[in-house]
């Protein structure tokens, strides 16, 4: 199903929509076929407006078997689409599934237009000339319904059927088993009376310019690559897998032609490690995990923290506690990624809103990190990961340029100090190994100010702490205002960070055009917050902060600023729809 | 280089005060260490000493070179992101039992089966002295410390068999009092590219005093101390009058007179087997009776982070040198008017 909702979305782009996307898998490898819990999908949002969540109600369902029917129904808008793979409904598929009869005849579908459609018989019938084996010839049926879909959707099939050609050059015999289900599922369309009407999806009126289709994981992953070649540094990337982080691992591997760097390490410790040694010896060096691995790279984080070395640290966060729910989304590592060290060691915090947004929110991260010495967190998640949108492709000339120097010379009589801070930005020097006369020592221990030896001295910790303090929330100065967007005089502001991003700013822009008045603005930065965050939430009566975690970002902005931010909270593994968002605003507006 | 280096320990030397306990064997160890890199002929600026926690950690504050005293058990992990990207460096991990084989332990066996060009000194002290004297993973069974007051349970490791285990391309022993077989060992460690692992046995006179007297006292250290020689059979005693011999694959000590001279084992360092090695490391538990002690392994391997380079090259002429623009764009652009 993965592969014919990619191709899906493909065609869509080409033929100009925008669009979102949204993979779903279970956890295991080989969940049990035809159960509940061993469904996989794909959700595809398409539309002739700006997009800004895959992760709604469903106009269509397809469903090749009741599992999938089970699992996905309640997400499909009342009176939606439901197409479903006839063949599959027999009675040992229906009682995996837990289906006392049948759904597609006993009525319980009454509220939705269902479309049984015999896809085996029909897909084994459409490539009968083939000569593939019927073995062969049902794995095509995704393609049938790709087909369908095509037709009901007024897709062009011709660039799957292109991309089909490619993909199984070596294979023609199974290219051509694919195509014929590919035309067999169009042409049941067209001919079956039974679609009385297609959905015509215009062109979308996206801004002008040249777009690509990228998931999050992909776009951070070439985000770390252009901050490189901005810093004018080796990217170094060292890192152990997880889910939902390890196709950053892997994007970063296939680039060694980038001068990329990757270390699949032993464990996510030595992946922080190998990072901390990557950075230490000049590089711009990052690591990458989710929650579990964060709690392991803790004490290396601190470590880093104390001797102020630049260091790109990304949590693509999923369900925990623990293993959790790994495959699903959460933004619970949020007050981790605050407080989740021993002794006070603060570090900046960025958040990607959006796939194509987490390029950009590497580059930044990057920025701060040489700029500032220091490790920086940046969150992304799940859902940001693994789904996809449109991206107007950045113009890469106007990339910042965020090179450093490296400290050449001696700083003090003659001397190096490795803690002689810059005035400005309180960074340390960075003075790499190989460089003469500027030999150093750096440690955990608590350094003496300025001059870096070891000290047990009580004022300097005190001193050595406050500087560490001061270092970041000075970084307040030097990250854009926050901006609102929405009604001047609103009462309500909508305030999200992450990738609540699409439904937040969906459901306030529907109340909107009922002539409701809110106002929403999204968080890239939670340490430091905004210079203005502050002045911000005093203007607003209410302040709703939607999260998908039981209330972090809420308290923090209570804890800092005092206000009575409320919350709209959920945990159940998937990001919020826009009408769960959309029915709180209401609700607040009443 | 151009210019002949001309070093003498005290340019290894820091500013900062030692503070290790008088008489711990360290302080040997240090001065080994200085005057070998004294000798190296490497610029100065490119020596680079990382270490984790423990006494011997405190390392690197004592030498004046580029250095990092890091966190425990993680300093091999640190010191491989420094050899990978800067292969012109030297790195060199000081580390303790405790640190290398409890904590550490899973990075220590990483470190040696990937062959990554750092050189890890392993004080092996068989106590924990930092936290004042609790049993280590090199503590003898039933050792009696503060954190086993019945005798410790776990069965020791030997370091030189694990690193053997994990295929390590240089392992070898040696000991604190003996400076010039340690400086021998550091030049073969040194110029040998790849991992290598250097254990050293040192007496923590505080917590652990004459853990090692069967290879330093007067009247015994002869009966005891198995030299490994590459090339030359395994003899040892006064008058070599014991010798090493293989019985089903294990080491064996046996009288010299009481053998053909073609049953005793010729060392070979350089076998790419590390069976035999590996037999010779079991002679001994640390050391309890005849102890080898010399270089017991080295052999070329390829190194880790010349192959990556390879493949950063191999890419470069396949694919052309990466270009950005091209990336974004390889799956696929469409244009909106
Ligand atoms: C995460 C962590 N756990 C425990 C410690 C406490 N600790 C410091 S050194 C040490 C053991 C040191 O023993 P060893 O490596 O043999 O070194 P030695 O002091 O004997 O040279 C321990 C347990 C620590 N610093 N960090
Ligand atoms: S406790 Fe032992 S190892 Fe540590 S400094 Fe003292 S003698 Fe040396």
């Amino acid at each position: 199903m993965q592969l014919a909702g990619t191709r899906f979305t493909s065609d869509s782009a080409l033929f100009g929509n925008d669009l979102a996307t949204f993979p779903n898998f279970p956890a295991e490898i080989r969940a049990p076929a035809g159960t509940v819990a061993g469904v996989s999908s794909f959700q595809v949002q398409i539309a002739d407006f700006d997009i800004l969540t895959p992760g709604d109600e469903a106009d269509v369902l397809v469903a090749m078997n009741p599992a999938a029917l089970k699992a996905h129904l309640k997400g499909v808008k009342p009176g939606g689409m439901i197409i479903a793979n006839a063949d599959a409904f027999e009675p040992r598929n229906l009682k995996k599934a837990g289906f006392e009869s049948n759904p597609l005849e006993d009525g319980s579908l009454d509220g939705y237009r269902v479309f049984a459609v015999p896809m085996e018989r029909l897909t084994k019938a459409a490539v009968a000339d083939t000569g593939v084996s019927s073995r062969d010839a049902l794995r095509s049926k995704n393609l049938f319904a790709l087909g369908l879909l095509g037709w009901i959707f007024t897709r062009p099939i011709d660039p799957t059927i292109d991309w089909l050609k490619k993909k199984f050059a070596s294979r023609p015999e199974v290219a051509a088993a694919n195509i014929a289900s590919l035309k067999g599922g169009y042409n049941y369309g067209e001919n079956t009376a039974a679609f009385k009407h297609t959905f015509h999806v215009r062109k979308a009126a996206l801004e002008p310019g040249e777009y690509t289709n990228v998931t999050g994981n992909t776009a951070l992953s070439w985000g770390l690559i252009a901050a490189a070649k901005a810093a004018g540094l080796r990217l170094f990337y060292g890192s152990y897998p997880i889910t939902p982080a390890s196709d950053i691992l892997q994007e970063l591997a296939k680039r060694r032609n980038f001068d990329v760097m990757t270390f699949q390490a032993e464990d996510e410790i030595a992946g922080i490690g190998s990072a901390i040694g990557a950075a230490f010896s000049g590089h711009l060096a990052a690591t990458g995990t989710s929650g579990p691995g964060l709690a392991l790279k803790s004490e290396s984080v601190s470590l880093a923290v104390s001797i102020e070395l630049p260091l790109v640290i990304i949590d693509v966060q999923r369900a925990g506690p623990s293993t959790g729910l790994p495959t699903k989304v959460e933004q619970t590592d949020l007050l981790f990624a605050m407080y989740g060290r021993h002794g006070e060691a603060p570090l900046p915090i960025l958040a990607a809103k959006s796939p194509s947004d987490a390029f950009d929110t590497a580059i930044e991260a990057a920025r701060l990190a040489l700029k500032y010495m220091t490790p920086v967190i940046l969150l992304s998640d799940n859902y940001i990961a693994n789904g996809s949108e449109p991206w107007l492709l950045p113009d890469l000339d106007s990339l910042p340029d965020i090179s450093v120097p490296f400290a050449v010379e001696p700083n003090a009589d003659g001397r190096f100090l490795p803690y002689l801070r810059d005035e400005k930005t309180l960074a340390r020097p960075w003075a790499i190994p190989g460089t003469p006369g500027l030999e150093h020592r750096v440690g955990g221990l608590e350094k003496q100010e300025v001059i870096g030896n070891v000290s047990y001295d009580p004022a300097n910790h005190q001193l050595m702490t406050d500087i560490r303090a001061w270092k970041i929330r000075g970084i307040a100065n030097d990250i854009p205002s926050l901006e609102v967007e929405g009604d001047e005089d609103a009462d309500l502001l909508v305030l999200g960070w992450g990738s609540t991003y699409g439904p937040i700013m969906g459901a306030v822009r529907r109340v909107r055009k009922d002539g409701l008045k809110a106002a929403t603005a999204h968080l890239r930065y939670l340490n430091p917050f905004p210079a203005n965050l502050g002045d911000i939430l005093l203007k607003y009566r209410t302040i709703l902060v939607p999260e998908v975690n039981s209330g972090q970002l809420r308290h923090l902005l209570r804890a800092e600023y005092l206000v009575p931010a409320v919350g709209l909270n959920q945990v159940t593994g998937f990001p919020f729809k826009v009408s769960t968002v959309e029915k709180k605003i209401r609700e607040i507006l009443a | 280089m151009t210019e002949t280096l001309t070093y003498t320990r005290k340019d290894f030397q820091s500013d900062q005060e030692v503070k290790w306990c008088p008489g711990c064997g360290d302080f040997t160890i240090l001065a080994s260490i200085q005057s070998f890199f004294a000798e190296a002929g490497l610029p100065k600026e490119n020596f680079v000493v990382i270490s984790g926690i423990g006494c011997s950690s405190r390392f690197p504050y004592y030498m004046n070179t580029y250095g990092m005293h890091t966190i425990h058990g993680r300093a091999p992990a640190i010191a491989s992101g420094i050899a990978i990207t800067r292969p012109e460096l030297s790195v060199w991990v000081t580390t303790g039992d405790g640190d290398a084989l409890s904590i550490g332990g899973n990075h220590f066996i990483h470190l040696m089966r990937r062959n990554v060009n750092v050189k890890l000194v392993l004080f092996n002290n068989q106590i924990y002295g930092l936290t004042k004297g609790q049993y280590s993973p090199t503590s003898e069974v039933g050792k009696i410390t503060k954190s086993s007051p019945m005798g410790s349970i776990d069965r020791p490791f030997n370091p030189v068999s694990l690193a053997l285990g994990a295929e390590a391309s240089f392992v070898a022993r040696t000991i604190d009092m003996d400076r010039k077989h340690t400086m021998e060992i550091l030049r073969a460690a040194y110029e040998h590219r790849g991992t290598a692992l250097i254990e050293i046995y040192q007496n923590c006179n505080v917590f652990n005093n004459h853990a090692f007297l069967e290879l330093t006292g007067k009247q015994i250290r002869d009966e005891n101390r198995i030299n490994l020689e590459h090339g030359k059979p395994v003899v040892f005693g006064p008058e070599g009058e014991h010798a090493v011999i293989l019985e089903n694959g294990a080491a064996k000590v046996v009288p010299t007179a009481s053998v053909d001279p073609s049953q005793i084992v010729v060392h070979d360092a350089h076998a790419v087997n590390p069976s035999v090695a590996f037999a010779l490391s079991r002679l001994s538990h640390g050391p309890h009776g005849p102890t080898p002690l010399g270089i017991f392994r080295s052999v070329e391997r390829p190194v880790y982070e010349d192959v990556l380079q390879q493949q950063i090259d191999t890419a470069q002429e396949k694919k052309g040198v990466g270009d950005l623009d091209e990336l974004l764009r390889s799956a696929g652009t469409w244009t909106v008017e």
